[in-house]
């Protein structure tokens, strides 16, 4: 929600494009030289002729985390921080959306519903006590796993764990609340047709991945699958999926390790086992990879069109993890990348492009997006094809390579800054079974790389012959244009990726 | 339970601080030290040493938004904020990015009513690279300004516009509410974004002239954060912005609100699939004595699952699917405002119901003590949130030495949220939130019938 009229220069938060990095002692980056500068207007002290030579940057001494495991199998990883008398802790549960099978949805709305009242308290008095502790708690799950964050003061942290405690061992599940929170659910899902951007997301999930895949259908669900959710569905998901021995355990903050465990044994200790096994982490079919398409879905009147181009990426233990990284930030995953230099800072397109890899334990997207003006829709198409063949037709420049492998290894210097990004970071690498050890040896894979090695990442992972296209636009102003581009068989898509029968 | 207490009774040790106790021997006061000089050209340079990370952020403030901007002119302070990115007479475009990028850095900027902002942020060697690069185009980027840039970023800021306000469901409220709340002289009664119209119309010598009435020394303020030494940051920041000279003396409109002199209704059709209503009243400025207790009054009413119209509206009765409520105090006035969205099967009306109830209760009963206090926790602990990132320190001690005269006002931001009683509360709510307010009602194309209506005359 927009609560005041600030306006930025280009949207914050909206380009995570590097998630574990780590950080260089050397890498001076190469100044680039600079072309004669105009006449000056006013008196030019010498200082500023040319930029300041920086020197080493710092090394970053990643923290240490103290690992212990409680009897019932949770890890607990514990990292003191003790500048600010704030506790961060992040219980990941291994599991998630992708494990939702036929009802699209249920993982994340279990994940909702766990504060929603819980052991004595309802979910009014829930949130009043956790707000009165000084405390925020959140509740939810991504594609792979649940995740249960509470932040909270030193002093009322106890008090706030035992919340914890409360809303993974003890959730009601009570047939009224999740009745309305369904309704809920029911509403936003309404909603979210009004979102091109949300709409393009739905129906890029619905086009390149299966019917059968568990990236197929949206992670928040459909209104098919969000109908049939009850009480009893809710609370045998949760039967199964809060295990213990997938679970772990972050705490980060000022607190020591005897104080951990024992916040960590009076929370979660006695947590037990669903006498199920526990279930493996997941798998699915290799999704097909067409020949590239195009979907159209009908937005009148719409002042951009909003388009997404990808196709299914690879897994985070891909031995070419670094380069595609690489490959990736001067492709579209920085400010200064080539795709926002030119749609946006060379033709005026957008307020921003960009492309990423989801890193997931399976495969999961790679995309590039942007929102334009209506009327350039095919010309920004036809440019974001032109960079995909370009930067596997030429090597990049050294100016780029440079740029790139220093904005990764110097930009990890800033992610250990607080303790909600050492919590989240650590719960993400035990995810994909990594530890902070490997992050120094994937920054010395990407300071390694060359000129050829990005080549060969794009050559390899972004085949602009098996792309699929999704346009969220004005189709009667865009469709011929587009069509003209001839890129691939052109089909018009409703919101929940039907095709629609003119 | 809990008794009243602070929840920072512990002291709190930001950064590389002194503890430093407060009268109250329990409750110790929150300090984050900052060097503060004034260079000779007018220029204020801050410097909080923080060697927890090995980073620096760089946060520059100019105090002009487009509160100062003139009808016919909207959207230039904005406009003018995406120019300062396009190249310096040393730092030609796209240096700026593709220095700091390889030096490991992020930066943006950021433009509201009141002031802009700028900043990196990066290894804390990088600190050289980022003041120089904010002395050049503070002082040597007029040179380098031509048409071609101005249409380019024009380009950029209506996609901008777009992007949040045209195709965004319920975006045109922000562009219509302004218009509905002040009178057409004041600054406040078009969006930050301005329109399109005007943004059509900016030309490169408009451009020029802000630059030379605004962008000076001596009405900008550089916060450095990090794992640096104040006295090294000075000497850097007397090299790379000494020689810029002083501009002159800048005098900023302070044009009163003219108070609304009845309910205005708007209603706008939009394609969404679920009718949202707006109220807004004017209140009062930033930091004036009514504006924490406006703050908790919009926290008793919508801050959490268990406040007033959150657990009435989305749980009982459900004919929400969601509201909020916020104090917006700035720099010439202030607005407070109430925003929900009907559930399905539910009209404008039913909503504009409860929420008038609730505010009249509001009005005549005040909060409980435990609403009050639950309220005040949670705003104590938002301050803590803020204290672990050299960033967020930085920007909030610009923003208080802008609104102050003081960076470290910590303390006192959150004093004035624990003076407050429930009868300020109470009178707050029937000081501001009785009085004549805008309505905007968003309905489905075709569905005014949907929209608010007008209230019955007491």
């Amino acid at each position: 929600m927009i609560i005041d009229g600030s306006t930025a220069r280009r949207l914050s938060g909206s380009a995570a494009f590097l998630s574990a990095v780590c950080l260089a002692s050397s890498c001076a980056p190469s100044p680039q030289a600079a072309p004669p500068a105009p006449v000056p207007a006013s008196a030019t002290p010498g200082i500023m002729a040319t930029a300041p030579d920086l020197g080493p940057a710092p090394r970053l001494v990643l923290p240490s985390p103290t690992e212990t495991t409680l009897p019932n199998g949770v890890t607990v990883k514990l990292v003191g921080m003790h500048e600010v008398p704030v506790v961060q802790a992040v219980l990941s549960i291994e599991g998630g959306a992708r494990l939702d099978g036929e009802l699209a949805g249920l993982a994340t709305f279990v994940g909702g519903m766990l504060d929603e009242g819980a052991g004595e308290r309802d979910a009014f008095e829930l949130a009043a006590q956790i707000e009165y502790l000084g405390a925020s708690l959140g509740t939810g799950a991504g594609w792979d796993a649940t995740t249960i964050s509470l932040r909270a003061p030193k002093r009322t942290i106890s008090e706030a764990m035992e919340l914890m405690g409360d809303v993974v061992l003890r959730p009601r599940f009570a047939t009224e609340d999740v009745e309305r929170q369904r309704d809920l659910r029911i509403a936003s899902i309404l909603q979210s047709r009004d979102q091109p951007g949300a709409v393009a997301n739905n129906v890029f999930g619905y086009t390149v991945y299966p019917a059968a895949h568990p990236y197929h259908r949206p992670i928040g669900g459909d209104s098919s699958s969000t109908v049939q959710l009850d009480s009893a569905t809710v609370r045998d998901f949760w039967n199964h999926a809060a295990d213990p021995r997938k679970a772990t355990l972050v705490i980060a903050g000022d607190v020591t390790l005897e104080e951990a465990r024992a916040l960590a044994t009076s929370a979660l200790g006695s947590w037990r086992a669903p006498s199920s096994a526990p279930a493996g982490p997941g798998s699915a079919a290799e999704p097909p990879r067409p020949t590239t398409r195009v979907f159209l879905v009908d937005k009148p009147e719409a002042a951009q069109s909003v388009m997404m181009i990808g196709a299914p990426g690879v897994t985070r233990s891909s031995p070419d993890y670094s380069a595609i990284t690489l490959m990736n930030t001067i492709l579209g995953g920085s400010f200064s990348a080539r795709l926002n230099d030119i749609l946006r800072e060379q033709k005026g397109y957008t307020y921003g492009a960009r492309s990423s890899y989801s890193w997931r334990p399976l495969p999961g997207p790679f995309v590039a997006s942007a929102a334009v003006r209506t009327d350039v829709t095919d010309s920004s198409l036809a440019i974001f094809f032109d960079e995909f063949r370009r930067i596997r037709s030429e090597p990049v420049t050294q100016q780029e390579l440079d740029r790139a492998k220093s904005y990764i290894t110097l930009s990890a210097l800033g992610e250990f800054e607080t303790t909600g990004q050492v919590a989240g970071e650590l719960a993400s690498l035990e995810m994909f079974g990594l530890t902070l050890a490997d992050i120094p040896k994937e920054m010395d894979q990407i300071r390694a790389l060359g000129a050829a090695d990005v080549q060969r990442a794009a050559e390899r992972y972004l085949d602009p012959a098996h792309l699929t296209i999704v346009v969220v636009g004005d189709v009667k102003n865009i469709r011929t244009g587009v069509e003209a581009l001839d890129l691939g068989p052109v089909t018009l898509l409703d919101h929940e990726g039907n095709e629609v029968t003119p | 339970m809990p008794n009243s207490r602070p929840l920072i009774a512990a002291l709190v040790a930001v950064g590389a601080l002194c503890p430093v106790r407060g009268l109250d021997a329990q409750a110790a006061a929150l300090h984050v030290p900052v060097v503060i000089d004034t260079l000779d050209n007018g220029l204020v340079l801050m410097v909080h040493e923080d060697s927890s990370a090995p980073i620096v952020n760089v946060n520059v403030w100019y105090h002009v938004g487009s509160g100062d901007e003139k009808p016919g002119r909207t959207g230039f302070a904005h406009l003018f904020e995406h120019l300062m990115f396009m190249g310096s007479e040393h730092a030609p475009y796209p240096e700026f990015d593709r220095r700091l990028e390889a030096a490991g850095a992020n930066n943006n900027g950021s433009t509201t009513e009141d002031r802009t902002n700028y900043y990196e942020e990066g290894p804390a060697n990088a600190l050289p690279l980022m003041l120089w690069l904010e002395a050049d185009r503070m002082g040597w980027m007029l040179p380098t300004m031509d048409s071609a840039k101005v249409d380019l970023q024009r380009d950029v800021v209506k996609n901008e516009r777009r992007q949040s306000y045209e195709n965004q469901p319920y975006g045109m409220v922000w562009d219509h509410l302004p218009r509905m709340l002040y009178d057409a002289s004041h600054p406040y009664s078009w969006p930050v974004i301005g329109s399109m119209a005007d943004l059509s119309a900016a030309s490169l010598e408009d451009v020029k002239q802000f630059f030379r009435e605004y962008y000076a020394p001596n009405n900008a303020a550089i916060v450095v954060a990090g794992n640096v030494k104040a006295a090294d940051v000075k000497a850097l920041a007397e090299r790379y912005f000494g020689a810029i000279p002083r501009g002159p003396a800048i005098s900023r409109p302070t044009p009163e609100a003219t108070p609304l002199r009845g309910d205005t209704l708007l209603v706008l059709e939009d394609r969404v699939q679920l009718p949202r209503l707006y109220y807004a009243w004017h209140t009062v400025r930033g930091w004036a004595p009514d504006d924490a207790a406006l703050d908790l009054a919009a926290y008793v009413l919508t801050g959490a699952k268990n406040s007033r119209l959150t657990k009435e509206m989305v749980y009982e009765d459900q004919t929400a699917s969601s509201v909020s409520a916020f104090q917006d105090g700035k720099r010439l006035a202030g607005e407070f405002m109430v925003i929900a969205t009907a559930r399905p099967g539910t009209t404008l009306p039913t909503l504009q119901q409860t929420i008038d109830a609730e505010i009249a209760r509001l009005a005549a009963d005040g909060p409980t003590a435990r609403e009050l206090e639950q309220a005040q926790n949670a705003f104590e602990a938002g301050f803590l949130d803020g204290l672990e990132s050299v960033g967020r320190k930085a920007d909030r001690l610009n923003a208080y030495y802008y609104q102050l005269g003081v960076p470290d006002a910590f303390q006192r931001d959150i004093d004035r949220y624990r003076a407050v009683s429930a009868d300020d509360v109470r009178r707050v709510v029937r000081t501001y939130l009785t009085g004549p307010r805008a309505v905007i009602s968003v309905v489905p194309q075709g569905q005014a019938s949907m929209a608010a209506r007008e209230r019955m005359t007491p």
